[in-house]
């Protein structure tokens, strides 16, 4: 059944991906000062979006871990955390990709581009504390308080923009800033994506959380077969 | 006031042996000579990265105390036996982190004349400014590093974690500090647009005390 559901979410979100690629390439025009190269937008914002709420799934399991001590929740902590990782990834690809072509360079140091690479270094060091801690009570209880302390990454990132003057575009959404600056087929075709790229990482988190349910029961059958 | 009689326990201990007081300062010095070859250290634009090279020496020799800070409760499971104590876990995170604040500050003193010296630059026109950046600067990093060294205690891999966690989560009180002290070692007052460094600052400081202060215990807690 949970095989089901998963594998439908995945086609649904497979199925919306391969229409809005239709939509970006055939559909809507170009950019009137960047030319074709704005399509990257459809897939460098939504990838950010994704991993996001990626972040902030790994900060509400590891309060709940905190709270509860059910391992479970550190289960989805982890898998949040390594999609959030690269979706994280996915957007700072496309950015440097964007960057290349409008700015002349890959990359500049530049706040919210610094900031979204610490927040990516900051949730990798994270995913090696996890591996460097053997006892799974000790490591979900560690893990599960930095996950807290590394949000603060997050929040700092979205905020850059309006902290530090910044060569990387302001924003652009009319619900950050009150007014339609982009045009709305634009702005639609936005959230359609960030909706198909949140629907692949809730299946990549399931796949993620069933391979590690998965890993426990080897783990218990290995030390059942050690105490025979 | 348990957390105060913490601080005094490893301050006692560290200069008795002073272990990591004498591995600290060393490295500070040697980094400090290290920067000389990397760029003209008798050039003019050396005041303008001054605040940032100064900030990176601290760091690196704050990893060295800071890694000491519980891995000196390990032999002989001291460790064990002060968590058995009445002792609250906020009040021994919060002794340890005076005390490695105490340590790392008198580094940084001791630091900054011969920074001066090297790179032939006068800091004592703005010495008491320059001490409350150093303040606001090392807490941020004392109270981030203490809780990374409870985390990191019992890896063997305690030395390379550390700095690993630490570095990139401080970023935004290195960066305010090294701004601000760039401004002061050129000879300007901090004002104006360069606040948003000092708010940035003691934000970064009132936050994660905070939060270190409310998590420790989940931490130490076995």
């Amino acid at each position: 059944m949970e095989k089901n559901i998963r594998i439908g979410i995945g086609a649904l979100a497979g199925l919306l991906l391969l229409r809005n690629l239709w939509v970006i390439l055939f559909n809507l025009p170009d950019e009137m000062d960047q030319g074709p190269i704005y399509r990257i937008f459809f897939y460098h914002l939504p990838a950010y979006f994704t991993a996001m709420c990626c972040y902030l799934a790994a900060l509400a399991a590891s309060v709940l871990y905190l709270t509860k001590r059910d391992l479970r929740y550190d289960a989805v902590a982890m898998a949040a955390t390594e999609v959030g990782l690269a979706f994280a990834a996915v957007n700072l690809i496309t950015g440097m990709i964007w960057g290349r072509v409008i700015w002349g360079i890959w990359w500049a140091w530049d706040a919210r581009l610094t900031w979204a690479l610490i927040c990516w270094l900051v949730y990798f060091g994270y995913l090696m504390l996890r591996q460097a801690i053997d006892d799974p009570s000790e490591r979900a209880k560690n893990s599960a308080v930095l996950s807290i302390f590394s949000f603060v990454s997050v929040a700092i990132t979205y905020k850059a923009i309006e902290w530090w003057r910044t060569q990387h575009p302001g924003p652009v959404l009319s619900f950050r800033t009150g007014k339609q600056l982009i045009d709305p087929g634009m702005e639609r075709m936005l959230y359609a994506n960030f909706l198909a790229l949140l629907l692949l990482a809730i299946v990549m988190v399931t796949v993620r959380l069933h391979q590690e349910t998965l890993q426990r029961q080897i783990d218990g059958l290995r030390r059942r077969a050690h105490a025979l | 006031m348990i957390f105060l009689q913490v601080a005094l326990k490893d301050l006692r201990s560290e200069l008795r042996t002073k272990e990591s007081l004498n591995a600290s300062l060393s490295f500070a010095v040697v980094i400090l000579l290290l920067f000389s070859f990397a760029f003209d250290p008798s050039g003019e634009a050396v005041a303008e990265f001054s605040g940032g090279l100064l900030w990176l020496v601290f760091a690196f020799a704050g990893a060295l105390i800071l890694n000491r800070s519980f891995a000196r409760e390990l032999p002989n499971d001291c460790l064990e036996v002060l968590l058995a104590s009445p002792v609250s876990g906020a009040q021994l995170f919060l002794g340890k982190s005076i005390a490695s604040f105490v340590l790392l500050l008198g580094i940084e003193l001791l630091c900054l004349p011969i920074f001066g010296i090297f790179y032939n630059l006068t800091w004592t026109p703005r010495f008491l400014p320059l001490l409350g950046i150093f303040v606001l600067g090392t807490w941020g990093l004392t109270i981030l590093g203490t809780l990374f060294s409870a985390l990191t205690v019992n890896l063997s891999l305690r030395e390379l974690m550390l700095p690993m966690l630490l570095y990139p989560m401080l970023i935004p009180a290195l960066m305010a500090a090294m701004r601000l002290t760039t401004i002061l070692l050129s000879g300007n007052d901090i004002g104006g647009d360069d606040l948003v460094w000092l708010r940035l600052l003691v934000g970064f400081d009132v936050v994660f005390t905070t939060l270190a202060l409310a998590l420790v215990e989940t931490i130490l807690v076995r």
